[in-house]
C-alpha cells in the first residue's frame, strides 16, 4: 500500500496577520508558516493505515520556511520518504498552482492512495485534492473522517452537511480529502524529531514553472471592516452574569 | 575478678563448635541470600557510577543509618525506631565483642566487663519499649501510611523473643552462678532474683536454662535465615541504599537521558532500563510511608503513592528479575504494574516532599521522571498536555500565544524597561511564562517592575527572546524539548552582558541555577527576587517607609524552599515590611505543594477529591487572624486565588504576592 | 457566452439546503446588474429521498427562472464523480456567466472537480459578488480578499453571511424541465449508506436556546458546568469542532460546516473564537452572546453582547444568576 500525502503550509493565525505593501497579499516577513491542520490529520491517517496494513508513506510539501520541521516531524511519526519542492514562491501560490506542482511527483510515485487535507484556511480557489484528482484522472472524495482498505477498494466515512455521515466506497487509486483522522495527530517528542533530523534526508525536487491559472486575480486584501461589534459587558464574572441574566430575561427568552 | 563466662553450663566442646557452626552458618546463609538479591540489582539494572567519594558516602551512612538523623524527623516513630535499632546495634556489637573476647583477646575483664554487662542489660528494656511502641502504633494508632500485614508484627515478635530469651538465659545463669557482680546486670539481676524466689531446684533451673539456651540461638538462626524474606531485610539493604545515594548532583538537577553506544536514547520501559541503584531503592524501602503522607497528590485523592511506586519496583524486580537473569524472554513493561500505572505517574507534581521525607534517601522523583520520559517517547500523555508541549515547542510558551505577545505586559510601562539583549545590565530579570502571559498576573508583573525601578535596581529583560526556562518540561519527561529550550535561551543569554540573573519564578530559578550549561551562567549568581531584596535590605540599599502591620502566612514554593533551601530570605523581607508571619503547621521543608508543578498545570484533572491548594487554604484559614496568604511564585498565585474562590474563603483571606507587600511598604 | 447564472441546488435527504437559497439570492443580485436568467440545477433520483413530486413542491419557491432536473439512479445520493460528470456536460454545452454552488462538504468538492475538468476559474469562500467584484473571507475570518470577477464562465462556491435565506425564495415558481443524463457508467465512487447518529439524542437544529462550548472549556470535567447552564436556560449544549474531536460531546452536537446549522433564539458562545467553519452555521441565531478571553476573537463581530471573562468562571455564575432571575 503506497500512500502519498501532499501537505500545505499556511500562515500561523497565532501571529498577527499583516497585509504587505502591495495590498494584495500577506506580508511574508511577519508571518510564520505551519502545517495546515487537515493536512496534519492526513499524515496521521496515512500513518494509521500503514500501521494497520503495512506499506509506504511519502510526504510532500512546498519548500517554504519551516518545511524541514514539518517533514521531519512526519518522518518521526513514521513517514518513509520526504520530498520538498524547491522554487521561487515569492509571487504567491494558489491551490491550482500547488496541484499542478504536485502532479508530476504524485504521478511518478504511482500511489494507491493520495491523502491530503480537505481545505486550508487561506484557500480561495478550491481544494488541492479535488484539483489534483482531476489532473490525475482519479476519483476524489472529500471530507473524510475514516478509511478502511480491502482488496483494491477503500470504504470511507464522509461528512455530509447537517452532521450527517455516510459510508462510501471508492476504487483505488483514489485521492481523498481528509477532514480528520481516526484519532488525533499523535505527539512526537522533540528528541525523536531531532534524531530523525540527523539520520533522515529530504529529497529536493524542482517545483517547475508555477502555473496559478484557474483562480481569480486579487485586487485587494484587507482586514474585515468591523461594522458591528458586540456591546461588551465589563466586570467580574459575577457582575457579567448578573447583567446577562437581566438581558436574557428582557428578551423574554426564559 | 569479674570476667565473662563463656558457655556457662555447657562444658562440652562439641556443643560450642556446633553452636558456632550453626549460627555462623545461618549468618552466611543470610549473606548468601543478600548476595542473590544484590546480584539481581547488578544483573538486571543498568550500570551507573556510584562508587566515587567513598568517604563522603560513608559519612552519609554514619549520619543516616547509625545516627538515624532523618528517622528522628518525626518524634514518636523516631524514638520508637531508635530504641529498637540502637539496642540491636548494641546487642550485635556485644555478641561480636564476646566472640573476640573468647577467641582472640580476653578484654572483658574487670571494669570493662562490668560496664559491658550494664550497658547490654540497660538496652534490653530500651529495646522492649521500642517494640511495645511499635506494636502499639501498628495495632492501636494505625496510621494509614503503614502496610498492615502480619509479616511486620511477626518480625517484631521474633526479635522481641530473641531478646527476651537471651535475657532469660542470662537471668537463670545469674540465679545459678551467683557471681558477686551480678548486680551489674541491672535488668537480669532482678529476674534472677525472681528465679531464686521461685525456689526451683538447681537441677530444674538448669533444665530450663538448657531449653532457653537452645531456643535463643535457634531463634537467632531463624532470624538470619528468614531475614531477607521479612521486612527486616531493610536492615541490610538500607546501608547500601544510603551509601549509593546520589552525590553528584543537587536535588534540583535531573540527570539527562542516558544513551547507548550509538547515541540512541534509553527509555525506562522495563526493569533493565533502570539503573541498579534505582532497583536498589525498591529493596531499600522500609514501607514506613512517610513519603505517602507527605505527597500532595496522594492527599488530594489521586492514585499516586510514592511508597507504592518504590514497592512496585521491588515487586517487579522480585517477580520479573529472573526473566532477565536467565534470559527467558522479553521483560514485561514496567508501566501498568500495580503502583506504576500511567495515571499514577502523571499525577506527580515533582514537589520533592517524598524525597525530603524518606529516611533511607530513596529518589522517587528521578524514577518517576525516567518513566515519564518513556511515556512521552511513546506519545502516551493526555491531549491537554500534548497541546501544551506542542505550544512550548513552537512558541516557547504553554499558552498557545505568539512570542510577541510575551511582552504585552511591559508595553504600557514608563520608563521602558531596558532590553538586556541590547545593552549591559546588572540584573537580567528572567520573567517566566506565567508572569508574562497570564492576564490575571499582569498587574503583579508590572508592579514587580515598578518595585525594581523604585529600589534603584539596574535590570533588563529579554523581551520576546525569552522562552520557557524548561524546568517543568523536563519534569514532564520531554527531555528533547527541554534541551531545545535551553539551547534557545542559552543562545540569547550568552550574548547578553549581565552580572546576575534574578527571577520571580522559582521553577525557572531552579533550572537556571542547576540545569543550564556552565558557559551560559558562567558562575554568575542566580537569585530569586526575594533573595535580591533581602540582600538589599541587609546592605541598607532598600528601606521601607511604612510598617504594614498585617498578619500573614507565607507559602514556601517547592522549588525555592524544599529544592533550594531558601526559607529565610523571603521571611526576612516580609518581616522587614512590618508584617507578622504566623506559620502554617506544614511550613519550610514540609510545605505543601500547590499542585501545579511537574506539568500538572498543563494536564487534565481527574479523580481529585480535594485539591492540594484547597487543603492549604483551609490550613491557612485555621490560623488565627491571618489577613493575607503570601506567595512568591506566579503558579502559586494562580492556584491559590482559584482555591480561595472554590473554598468560599474570599471574605476571610486574600492571596498576595510578596512583591505587593514590598510595593506597599516602600 | 450569455449572462445566465446556474445555481446547483444542494439537497440532503430530500431537503433543499439553506445555502442554495443564499446562492439563489446572489444569483438574483447578479442578474439584476447584468441581465440573464437564473437556472436552478437539481440532480437526483426517484429512488432516493427526493421524489420529484416533493421537489416540485419545493421548487415552487426557488427564486429562479427555470429549473432543470436530471434523474438517474447514480445521482440518487451525492458523489462528486457522478454529479461532476453530469454537470460538466451541461456547463460545456451551454456555458453560463457563472455557476454558483454552496461552499459545503458537497459543493466544494464538486467545484474543484469542475474547475480542473473544464479549465474554468474557481472562487471559493465567497461572501458576495457585486459590480463585477467578488469578495472572499479567509484566514479564519481574519482577512478579506476582493478582486475582479473573471471574464470567462466562473465557478463560485458561496459561504453564508452575504445574503439572507429569504432573499433566495420567491412566489413565482420556476419552469421545470427534465433533461436527459449522459452515460454514467464505470463509476468508481459508490454511495453505500448513511451512518445513523445515536438515537435519542437532542436535535440541536430545533433547539431554541443553545450553549456552545469551544476550546476554552479546557477539559471534559467542565462540561458539567455547561450542561448546568443549558439546563438553567431550558436549552441544550452544542460545540465547535475541537470539543467534538476530543470526544467530549457526540458528533450530533457539532455546529459548523461539517455539523449542524442552528437557528436558536439565543446562542451563548463560550470559548469559541468564531472561525468561519463554525460561525457560518450560527448566522441564523436571533441573538448571540459571546464570551472569550481574547478581545480580538472574530466571534465578537457576530455577537450582540460580549464579555472578556473566563468562561469557566462565567458558567456557574450565570447559571446561578439565571436561576435567581427565574425564581424571583
Amino acid at each position: 500500500m503506497k500512500i502519498i500525502v501532499p501537505v500545505q503550509l499556511v500562515p500561523d493565525l497565532v501571529e498577527e496577520l499583516v497585509v504587505d505593501g502591495s495590498g494584495t497579499a500577506l506580508d511574508r516577513d511577519s508571518l510564520r508558516w505551519k502545517i495546515s491542520e487537515p493536512d496534519d490529520h492526513a499524515i496521521e491517517q496515512a500513518i494509521l493505515l500503514k500501521e494497520k496494513g503495512g506499506g509506504e508513506v511519502i510526504v510532500l510539501a512546498l519548500g517554504l520556511e519551516g518545511v524541514e520541521d514539518v517533514l521531519f516531524t512526519a518522518a518521526a511519526k513514521g513517514a518513509d520518504k520526504l520530498i520538498k519542492l524547491t522554487g521561487d514562491f515569492e509571487g504567491g501560490f494558489n491551490a491550482h498552482a500547488m496541484a499542478r506542482a504536485f502532479l508530476p511527483i504524485v504521478k511518478e510515485s504511482q500511489p494507491d492512495l493520495v491523502l491530503t487535507g480537505v481545505q486550508t484556511h487561506n484557500g480561495m480557489d478550491g481544494a488541492v485534492g479535488a484539483l489534483l484528482a482531476e489532473y490525475l484522472e482519479a476519483p476524489y472524495v472529500g471530507y473524510i473522517s475514516g478509511i478502511s482498505l480491502a482488496g483494491g477498494k477503500a470504504t470511507l466515512r464522509k461528512d455530509y452537511p447537517g452532521g450527517l455521515r455516510a459510508e462510501m466506497e471508492v476504487t483505488l487509486p483514489a485521492v481523498l480529502g481528509i477532514s480528520s483522522a481516526e484519532s488525533a495527530p499523535r505527539y512526537v517528542p522533540i528528541s525523536k524529531v531531532r534524531l530523525v533530523m540527523k539520520t533522515g534526508k529530504i529529497e529536493d525536487r524542482d517545483a517547475g514553472g508555477f502555473d496559478p491559472g484557474g483562480a481569480a486575480s486579487v485586487r485587494r486584501m484587507f482586514p474585515p471592516e468591523v461594522t458591528e461589534r458586540a456591546t461588551m459587558i465589563g466586570g467580574s464574572a459575577e457582575e457579567v452574569a448578573a447583567k446577562l441574566a437581566e438581558i436574557i430575561k428582557e428578551q423574554g427568552l426564559i | 575478678m569479674p570476667e565473662k563466662t563463656d558457655f556457662f553450663g555447657i562444658p562440652w566442646e562439641w556443643a560450642h563448635v556446633l553452636i558456632y557452626v550453626v549460627v555462623v552458618g545461618c549468618f552466611l546463609i543470610m549473606l548468601y541470600r543478600l548476595y542473590l538479591q544484590v546480584r539481581l540489582w547488578w544483573t538486571v539494572g543498568r550500570p551507573e557510577r556510584r562508587w566515587d567519594q567513598p568517604f563522603k558516602r560513608l559519612w552519609r551512612v554514619v549520619r543516616f543509618i547509625f545516627a538515624q538523623s532523618k528517622v528522628m524527623g518525626q518524634l514518636y516513630p523516631g524514638i520508637m525506631h531508635v530504641a529498637i535499632f540502637w539496642s540491636f546495634l548494641v546487642f550485635f556489637a556485644g555478641t561480636v565483642a564476646a566472640v573476640i573476647n573468647t577467641r582472640i583477646y580476653q578484654f572483658l575483664v574487670g571494669s570493662p566487663y562490668l560496664y559491658f554487662k550494664m550497658v547490654l542489660d540497660l538496652f534490653v528494656p530500651v529495646f522492649l519499649i521500642g517494640v511495645l511502641l511499635a506494636e502499639y502504633r501498628r495495632w492501636v494508632q494505625k496510621p494509614k501510611r503503614l502496610t498492615f500485614e502480619d509479616r511486620f508484627s511477626w518480625s517484631l515478635i521474633l526479635i522481641a523473643l530473641i531478646v527476651v530469651t537471651g535475657l532469660t538465659v542470662e537471668s537463670i545463669r545469674l540465679a545459678i552462678q551467683r557471681p558477686a557482680w551480678a548486680a551489674w546486670s541491672p535488668v537480669a539481676y532482678p529476674v534472677a532474683q525472681f528465679w531464686t524466689f521461685t525456689g526451683l531446684s538447681e537441677a530444674t533451673l538448669y533444665s530450663i536454662y538448657y531449653v532457653f539456651y537452645t531456643i535463643h540461638p535457634l531463634l537467632v538462626c531463624l532470624f538470619f535465615v528468614l531475614l531477607p524474606s521479612t521486612p527486616l531485610f531493610h536492615v541490610l539493604t538500607t546501608p547500601f541504599n544510603v551509601f549509593f545515594s546520589k552525590l553528584d548532583r543537587p536535588v534540583g538537577q535531573l540527570a539527562p537521558i542516558p544513551q547507548d553506544a550509538q547515541g540512541v536514547p534509553l527509555y525506562a520501559r522495563s526493569l533493565c532500563d533502570l539503573t541498579w541503584s534505582q532497583l536498589l531503592n525498591g529493596d531499600g524501602c522500609t514501607e514506613c510511608g512517610r513519603c505517602q503522607d507527605a505527597c500532595p497528590a496522594h492527599a488530594a485523592g489521586q492514585p499516586l503513592n510514592p511508597k507504592e511506586i518504590m514497592l512496585g519496583l521491588r515487586n517487579a524486580l522480585h517477580s520479573d528479575g529472573a526473566i532477565v537473569d536467565k534470559k527467558e524472554g522479553k521483560v514485561p513493561e514496567l508501566i501498568g504494574k500495580p503502583g506504576l500505572t500511567e495515571e499514577i505517574l502523571w499525577s506527580c507534581t515533582s514537589c520533592g516532599a517524598c524525597v525530603q521525607e524518606c529516611p533511607v534517601l530513596n529518589e522517587h522523583v528521578d524514577t518517576i521522571v525516567d518513566m515519564r520520559r518513556y511515556l512521552v517517547s511513546e506519545g502516551r500523555l493526555d491531549s491537554k498536555a500534548q497541546d501544551a508541549l506542542k505550544s512550548l515547542g513552537r512558541y516557547g510558551n504553554s499558552f498557545g500565544q505568539s512570542e510577541r505577545a510575551r511582552v504585552k505586559w511591559a508595553q504600557t510601562l514608563e520608563p521602558k524597561i531596558k532590553d538586556a539583549r541590547k545593552g549591559p545590565v546588572e540584573y537580567l530579570w528572567f520573567v517566566g511564562d506565567y508572569a508574562s502571559y497570564n492576564p490575571a498576573l499582569t498587574e503583579t508583573t508590572q508592579r514587580t517592575a515598578k518595585v525594581f525601578q523604585k529600589a534603584g535596581i539596574d535590570f533588563g529583560i529579554l523581551y520576546e527572546a525569552e522562552r520557557n526556562a524548561g524546568n517543568d518540561v523536563r519534569r514532564v519527561g520531554e527531555e528533547g524539548l527541554f534541551e531545545m529550550l535551553v539551547e534557545k535561551n542559552g543562545m540569547v543569554l550568552r550574548k547578553c552582558d549581565f552580572k546576575a540573573i534574578v527571577t520571580t519564578d522559582p521553577h525557572s530559578y531552579n533550572t537556571l541555577k542547576h540545569e543550564y550549561p556552565a558557559d551560559v551562567i558562567n558562575g554568575r549568581p542566580v537569585l530569586h527576587y526575594t533573595e535580591l531584596l533581602d540582600q538589599m535590605i541587609v546592605s541598607g540599599k532598600l528601606t521601607f517607609s511604612k510598617r504594614l502591620g498585617y498578619k500573614v502566612t507565607y507559602q514556601d514554593p517547592c522549588y525555592l524552599g524544599r529544592y533550594n533551601r531558601v526559607y529565610d530570605a523571603p521571611r526576612r523581607v516580609i518581616e522587614a515590611t512590618g508584617c507578622e508571619i504566623i506559620e502554617m503547621p506544614r511550613n519550610g521543608k514540609r510545605a505543601l505543594c500547590c499542585g501545579a508543578g511537574g506539568g500538572r498545570i498543563w494536564m487534565e484533572e481527574k479523580d481529585i477529591k480535594e485539591r492540594p491548594s484547597e487543603s492549604r487554604i483551609r490550613e491557612a484559614v485555621g490560623l488565627d487572624g491571618i489577613q493575607f496568604f503570601v506567595v512568591a511564585c506566579p503558579k502559586d498565585t494562580t492556584m491559590y486565588r482559584d482555591a480561595v474562590k472554590t473554598t468560599g474563603q474570599e471574605q476571610k483571606l486574600a492571596v498576595k504576592d510578596l512583591i505587593e507587600l514590598v510595593n506597599e511598604a516602600l | 457566452m450569455n449572462q445566465d447564472i446556474f445555481v446547483v441546488i444542494e439537497h440532503v435527504r430530500g431537503q433543499v439546503a439553506d445555502i442554495s437559497y443564499v446562492a439563489l439570492a446572489q444569483a438574483q443580485a447578479l442578474v439584476k446588474e447584468t441581465g440573464g436568467k437564473i437556472i436552478a440545477l437539481l440532480l437526483g433520483s426517484d429512488a432516493s429521498g427526493i421524489s420529484w413530486d416533493s421537489f416540485a413542491i419545493q421548487a415552487r419557491n426557488l427564486a429562479a427562472d427555470s429549473a432543470w432536473t436530471f434523474d438517474h439512479v447514480a445521482l440518487g445520493e451525492f458523489t462528486s464523480e457522478a454529479y461532476g460528470k453530469t454537470l460538466a456536460g451541461v456547463i460545456k454545452e451551454k456555458p453560463p456567466r457563472a455557476v454558483l454552488l454552496g461552499d459545503t462538504t458537497v459543493g466544494a468538492e464538486l467545484a474543484g472537480l469542475l474547475s480542473a475538468r473544464l479549465g474554468l476559474p474557481l472562487i471559493t469562500s465567497c461572501m458576495n459578488i457585486a459590480g463585477g467584484t467578488y469578495t472572499c473571507k479567509i484566514c479564519g475570518g481574519k482577512m478579506m480578499v476582493s478582486g475582479d470577477l473573471p471574464m470567462e464562465t466562473v465557478l463560485v462556491a458561496m459561504i453564508p453571511g452575504g445574503f439572507k435565506v429569504e432573499q433566495g425564495k420567491s412566489d413565482k415558481a420556476p419552469e421545470v424541465t427534465n433533461l436527459p443524463v449522459r452515460d454514467l457508467g464505470g463509476l468508481k465512487v459508490a454511495f453505500k449508506q448513511y451512518i445513523e447518529p445515536e438515537a435519542g439524542d437532542v436535535d440541536i437544529a430545533t433547539q431554541k436556546v443553545l450553549v456552545g462550548v469551544g476550546r476554552g472549556i479546557e477539559r471534559q470535567d467542565n462540561m458539567e458546568l455547561a450542561k448546568e447552564l443549558a439546563e438553567a436556560l431550558g436549552g441544550a449544549v452544542c460545540a465547535s469542532r475541537p470539543v467534538v474531536d476530543q470526544g467530549w460531546l457526540p458528533t450530533t452536537r457539532l455546529v459548523g460546516k461539517s455539523g449542524k446549522t442552528i437557528k436558536p433564539k439565543l446562542y451563548i458562545a463560550l470559548g469559541i473564537s468564531g472561525a468561519p467553519e463554525h460561525t457560518e452555521a450560527v448566522t441564523g441565531s436571533e441573538m448571540i452572546i459571546a464570551v472569550n478571553k481574547d478581545p480580538a476573537a472574530p466571534i465578537f463581530e457576530m455577537a450582540k453582547y460580549g464579555a472578556e471573562v473566563d468562561m469557566l468562571d462565567l458558567m456557574p455564575a450565570l447559571s446561578e444568576a439565571i436561576r435567581k432571575v427565574k425564581g424571583g
